[in-house]
């Protein structure tokens, strides 16, 4: 039965103006109670879920039901049957139709006034302009490789000013969550202030690579069989098709010749799961852990805007496998993150050249410790580089630089690096028209 | 906890300044191009980019031994990084048809770094001292080529003639044609 309620009804979001409308002990800094605080909640903020499968069906609720009106949502996949037992907003008739489409649709049916628009297609295809229209973006996603994504754009968002502090303008607020089984994380990134996902990379095991010798000769386990028929018997007999994990034929070849190669052995426990579970990385979600870190995800996504109460600081883990358990940790930014460090700053006339600006940075009181020989880019332009790119790079050294970085902006980040360092360094150069 | 939104200042919330068309580089890159900048190849080795430089993730690197059972030869590697990168390993496979304890027929390579002992802290340096490594010391204990192996082990003067013909004058060894390959 759909509800008729209007949205600017006191009585609908009574317990939303508890936290919105009173001061408290446990509130954030500079926090604004009022009337006025929901309206521009409801008004002016516009968010992002990116995701709309386990953890974005979770979130998009939240977020309706927290008093956000303005979401998008975006999504590349389709419905699958395995999804409806979580992402409850899909229903049997939406297998093969968007996710963020039916999800964004079901939302705005359920919620009155809700506002969510969908997009159907990849982030990386997104205009970096896009995410710039966003108060908070909230990541439900399901992969490393997303979330760096996700992470550069925006830390690439964020600029410094002189002293090399943050400009807090430019930061645009990410919450990530992620789960695994009965393991759930939830954490806050505010480029330049917290430690950004490249800081805390550390955090995440290797991922387990069999050797290949072992998979082609010496196979004790059904995940060596699983690895052998998906890497080795594929190349060896379907080498002109590129193997798709969402291709349930794929897939079935896998099993099926992982299967053979397990009885060849006299190895048990080859099942089709396992298979997915070994060639696609696939770990069977639990609908409470999406619940519980999308909670918390979009309550970050609230206090960030209201600063209603204090904001998580800023990694928190979940276990649920013996009880609920979680623990915050505050980890600590890493100051040479070569996406979200500011640098170190070099001053030097509009009219160098690209030679005059290296002296500069090795005679500079702290670079120049750190620098031998310097190789010097501009995003992923390689400006003067050694090693390999040297004897083609070296013309750049006379040209004035500004010519190499192609824009009026009086500043740039260039990335330095060096034998010396451990690490690639960042250098905000700074020109300095002449004093007139 | 800091206050980045403000209810009085709204024209935060109104659509920003257009993005400064900063050149977006993904942080794989940003470090493959620093492993790029630190390579130092021996007179031996080249590194050559067949999508030219404005794409660095996908190289190819040739190898010609100067010493060893694989003297002479010139085998190439095909490199390409993914953006998982230094995360995930670099993906390299042997495009040289080479008889070789550790190196199929596909041109799979069975070296350790590149799959289970393969750390974010190592780079393209050490995966080329690896494949050079290979070649100076095939190991026959866990192979991707059975035969190969066997052969390194029972009678290591026939395995060196065996590849040096292969590598001068093309071979045929266990029922697959090796073509020569010599530099």
């Amino acid at each position: 039965m759909e509800d008729t309620t209007p949205i600017d009804s006191s009585e609908r979001w009574i317990d939303i103006d508890k936290l919105l409308t009173r001061n408290g002990n446990l509130v954030g800094p500079g926090f604004e109670p009022g009337p006025e605080l929901r309206e521009f909640l409801q008004q002016d903020c516009k968010v992002l879920c990116i995701g709309a499968g386990g953890l974005g069906c979770e979130i998009l609720k939240d977020m309706a039901l927290s008093g956000f009106v303005n979401i998008d949502v975006i999504d590349m996949d389709t419905i699958d049957i395995s999804n409806l037992n979580r992402q409850f907003l899909f229903r049997l008739q939406d297998v093969g139709k968007p996710k963020a489409v039916v999800a964004a649709e079901r939302i705005n049916a359920r919620v009155p006034g809700a506002n969510v628009t969908a997009h159907f297609g990849r982030i990386e295809d997104m205009p970096l302009q896009f995410y710039q229209e966003f108060t908070v973006i909230v990541l439900g996603l399901d992969s490393l490789e997303a979330r760096r994504y996700m992470n550069s754009i925006a830390c690439s968002l964020l600029e410094f000013d002189e002293e090399g502090n943050p400009d807090m303008s430019t930061i645009k607020p990410l919450v990530d969550g992620g789960t695994e089984g009965f393991k759930g994380h939830a954490r806050v990134i505010l480029p330049g202030v917290t430690p950004c996902f490249e800081c805390t990379l550390w955090l995440f095991p290797p991922q387990t690579k069999f050797p290949l010798c072992t998979l082609a000769e010496t196979p004790r386990t059904p995940a060596h069989c699983i690895e052998y028929a998906h890497l080795i018997l594929w190349s060896q007999q379907r080498s002109h098709e590129e193997f798709d994990t969402d291709d349930e034929e794929h897939m079935q070849w896998v099993y099926s010749n992982a299967l053979a190669r397990a009885k060849q052995y006299g190895i048990e426990g080859v099942t089709f799961q396992l298979t997915q579970g070994v060639v696609k990385n696939i770990i069977p979600a639990i609908a409470s852990t999406n619940a519980i870190v999308s909670a918390a995800c979009v309550l970050e996504a609230l206090k960030l805007i209201t600063m209603c109460s204090t904001g998580l600081n800023n990694y928190m883990m979940y276990t649920g496998s013996q009880g609920i358990y979680t623990h915050t940790v505050a980890y600590e930014r890493d100051p040479q993150c070569p996406v979200c460090s500011a640098g170190v700053e070099v001053v030097a006339p509009a009219d160098s050249t690209l030679q005059q600006v290296i002296d500069l940075m090795l005679a500079h009181p702290q670079l120049g410790k750190m620098l031998a020989h310097p190789s010097v880019s501009y995003g992923s332009k390689q400006l003067y580089a050694r090693g390999i790119y040297e004897e083609d790079s070296r013309p750049n050294l006379a040209k004035p630089v500004r010519e190499l970085l192609e824009g009026d902006e009086p500043a740039a980040l260039l990335t330095v690096n060096d034998k010396k360092l451990s690490a690639s360094l960042r250098v905000r150069l700074r020109l300095k028209e002449p004093q007139q | 906890m800091i206050k980045l939104f403000s209810v009085k200042d709204k024209q935060k919330q109104a659509a920003a300044a257009a993005a400064t068309g900063k050149p977006k580089q993904s942080a794989g890159e940003l470090r493959l191009q620093k492993d790029l900048t630190e390579l130092q190849l021996p007179s031996n080795i080249n590194i050559a980019f067949p999508e030219g430089r404005e794409k660095p993730m996908h190289f190819e690197i040739t190898i010609k031994p100067d010493e060893g059972y694989y003297r002479n030869g010139r085998f190439l590697f095909d490199f390409v990084i993914s953006t998982g990168y230094p995360y995930d390993a670099p993906k390299v496979k042997c495009k040289t048809k080479v008889y070789h304890p550790n190196i199929d027929l596909e041109g799979n390579i069975c070296l350790n770094i590149l799959r289970e002992d393969w750390k974010p802290v190592l780079s393209i340096s050490s995966v080329v001292y690896g494949l050079q490594f290979l070649f100076l010391d095939p190991n026959p204990e866990d192979p991707l080529n059975k035969e190969a192996a066997a052969k390194f082990q029972e009678n290591q003067r026939q395995f060196e003639s065996y590849v040096q013909r292969s590598i001068h004058y093309g071979a045929q060894i266990d029922g697959e044609f090796f073509p020569p390959c010599a530099c």
